[in-house]
């Protein structure tokens, strides 16, 4: 993974709950060339709403439109940057191959990362990682050596703490 | 009371005050349509030659009543030929509510005929859109459609109605009309510093853009303007704001603005630019503008601080209320050294030659402005007529100047025209200025002119290039004229006459003047035709990211 110029940005934006609000917004991001590393969309506890998470590495003017341009939008009620401490989490599926003479090294390192390992056939395996996206970085960079043959990532979801 | 779709439809546009509306029938718009044939004594509705052409006219209408434009089209084509049209509002912020019949919603996401997803084409060019799904939503998304165009920063919203939809039924209960929401409030401390930074300035410029105009604020400007001796430069989005002679006038600024006014700003020790964007044919090069200047920045829209220049100082609010709450903080104040080397550079200012014999566009203009009375409104297409018309058009009111400055639509012109004409009444002198190259894309509105019989008199500024492009290629790219030159052997006169207007062919200023007042006599519309040289050009000029150090004053034929 190349290295990135920009540290890791979490935006959090609510919401209306409406058809293509998700569309509005990549459009937007799209259009003035702002670069989403990931974006998550879910209800909240009111249906009504919506919460969308995207994760950016930006320079802080293209920081400042990113949040001013995505209030602009007339479906958006609520656009906040989280803090640098909030509540960030992410998931993870990866298959591995392996075989016997793999399997006890990766199992030692699902072990050390708390990844369960969820599907397991003679020629590969599958775990599950929950964590910051920093912890799935660094669970991912042990797997550099072994054939990685399909990863999925969620993308960040996050609360602030208070 | 229970009503369909197609009743509420006019029902709203008549509660929210509409009495006027642009569009073109079609398969979708059927039962709209018949509605409105129903209702021919309470609303008015304009049939023009295309879809392209409506958009336009609601756009003029709107820019020169400063009430929101309605335009009707059809599903599919219909539909996406308004596309140029709202995003010309879209750029220039102009409040605009476009309604677009749709397919019937069984039909939606099938490709039925004529079927366009137009919600998803129009997302980027809107401030928001809607397609309605259900027959008890119209009301409210047509009464949120006016109210979203006509507050903050105003511009175009679009409504997508499905065919099922306006047969439909539904219980109707009437509401007031929306009021836009006028920003009251602004941060009191950043405004008591942007004044104590004016008070203190030796320097002082104010730059200011179309947002004068959309919130009402010519007279707030020019108070300020006079009370602290601060002189002014105008992008052209705001031609008219300020009287010709007035010595705090600095003129346009920008690509073809003045060089007293490019040169001032690059000079100023404090900058301030209210209802304006930095755009790229202003802040040529945006590291560089007003480089000495400490820069304030009044804007209603707060996504605009920062976003081409970096200002120290913004304040977002409406310009009418920011100015006149500045107006009070402002010491009156007089800057005599810094007007004398103003004045000194206005002295060095371009000036282009006159002649008796040949037809120059500065002389076409003054004439225009002379003959068609202080009272009328100009509508531009766009090329080197409109930038000529911005730099010599005089005795221009706000909203009296009506031109695409943000998207900068060829074939803007007529359609627009057509829409302040029929704002205004017969009574008003609407001048729409054109180029060769411009007219050809919509002439076709023509018809609607005759059709209506309006008195638009349409002056065609003919070089028999594309002059705008031509004269970058003559200066920029060695002279190589790639389809600049299309050879078109049109005979205005005779196509005026086949669409039942009336027309003229001039060559000399006499020829111009003759023509022009047999024009302001003719009940409809009118084309004058003026041969002009091809290798006029609009001066003076800076080049596309270059600095007032790069100006080119002279016309490059003397160089040669």
């Amino acid at each position: 993974m190349a290295e990135k110029k920009y540290t890791r940005s979490v935006i959090s934006i609510l919401v209306e709950n409406h058809y293509g609000v998700l569309a509005r917004i990549a459009s937007m991001f799209n259009r003035r060339s702002f670069n989403i590393d990931s974006i998550a969309a879910s209800e909240t506890i009111d249906p009504g709403i919506t919460r969308i998470t995207i994760t950016v590495h930006a320079d802080q003017n293209t920081l400042k439109q990113m949040l001013l341009q995505t209030e602009r939008l007339e479906e958006v009620k609520k656009v906040f940057l989280l803090d640098t401490n909030s509540l960030q989490r992410e998931l993870l599926l990866i298959k591995v191959k392996s075989d016997p003479q793999t399997l006890p090294a990766i199992r030692d390192i699902a072990g050390v990362y708390n990844a369960k390992i969820i599907d397991l056939s003679p020629e590969s395996l599958v775990m599950e990682l929950t964590g910051k996206p920093e912890k799935i970085d660094g669970f991912l960079k042990m797997f550099d050596n072994y054939n990685v043959l399909e990863m999925c990532r969620t993308g960040i979801t996050a609360l602030n703490r208070e | 009371m229970k009503l369909t779709g197609s009743q509420i439809f006019v029902e709203v546009l008549l509660e929210q005050g509409v009495d006027t509306l642009f569009g073109y029938p079609g398969g979708a718009v059927l039962n709209l349509y018949d509605e409105l044939y129903r209702n021919q004594d309470r609303i008015n509705h304009y049939m023009t030659a295309h879809e392209q052409g409506a958009c336009h006219a609601a756009d003029g209408y709107a820019r020169a009543t400063g009430k929101t434009g309605v335009v009707l089209a059809t599903s599919g084509p219909g539909a996406t030929n308004l596309v140029t049209g709202i995003a010309t509002a879209y750029m220039d912020s102009v409040p605009l509510v476009a309604f677009t019949g749709n397919v019937g919603t069984a039909g939606l996401g099938k490709d039925s005929f004529q079927e366009a997803y137009i919600e998803g084409i129009t997302m980027p060019i809107t401030k928001h859109n809607y397609t309605v799904r259900h027959v008890e939503d119209l009301a409210d998304i047509m009464r949120d459609a006016f109210r979203i165009a006509q507050s903050g920063r105003k511009g175009p919203v679009l409504v997508d109605i499905p065919k099922d939809i306006t047969a439909a039924s539904c219980e109707f209960t009437p509401a007031e009309p929306v009021k836009p929401e006028v920003k009251k409030d602004f941060d009191e401390e950043a405004l008591k510093e942007a004044a104590e930074l004016l008070n203190n300035a030796k320097r002082p410029v104010i730059y200011f853009g179309g947002g004068i105009i959309l919130s009402g604020a010519a007279d707030e400007m020019r108070q300020v303007m006079a009370k602290a001796d601060i002189p002014a430069t105008w992008t052209l989005m705001a031609k008219g704001t300020l009287e010709d002679d007035d010595p705090l006038n600095l003129g346009m600024i920008g690509m073809h603005g003045c060089f007293a006014s490019n040169k001032a700003v690059d000079n100023a020790d404090v900058l301030l630019a209210v209802g304006t964007r930095f755009s790229d044919r202003v802040a040529l090069n945006p590291s560089k503008f007003a480089k000495s200047a400490k820069i304030i920045q009044f804007d209603i829209d707060a996504s605009e601080m920062d976003k081409n220049v970096q200002v120290s100082l913004s304040v977002i609010g409406d310009a009418a209320v920011l100015l006149d709450k500045l107006n009070d903080l402002l010491n009156e104040n007089s800057h005599e050294a810094w007007r004398e080397a103003i004045e000194e550079w206005k002295r060095a200012d371009y000036r282009p030659t006159d002649s008796d014999t040949v037809l120059k566009p500065h002389r076409i203009l003054q004439t225009v402005a002379k003959m068609a009375g202080d009272d009328s409104i100009y509508v531009t297409d766009v090329g080197q007529h409109q930038m000529w018309a911005a730099q010599y058009l005089t005795h221009v009111k706000p909203r009296h100047f009506l031109t695409s400055g943000g998207l900068g639509t060829m074939g803007y012109g007529y359609g627009a025209a057509i829409g302040a004409q029929i704002a205004k009444g017969r009574e008003q002198r609407v001048v729409h200025l054109t180029g060769d190259g411009s007219f050809h894309m919509n002439l076709n509105e023509a018809v609607t002119a005759v059709s209506y019989n309006l008195p638009v008199i349409t002056v065609i500024f003919n070089n028999a290039v594309l002059g705008m492009v031509r004269q970058w290629q003559t200066l920029l790219y060695g002279k190589r004229y790639s389809s600049t030159d299309p050879q078109r052997k049109t005979n205005y006169v005779k196509v005026a006459e086949g669409f039942g207007a009336k027309g003229w062919h001039c060559e000399t200023p006499a020829e111009f003047e003759a023509a022009f007042a047999e024009a302001l006599k003719n009940d409809g519309p009118s084309w004058i035709e003026c041969v002009i040289e091809k290798d006029e050009k609009v001066l003076p000029m800076i080049p596309a990211g270059a600095t007032i150090a790069d100006i080119i004053m002279a016309d490059g034929k003397e160089a040669e």
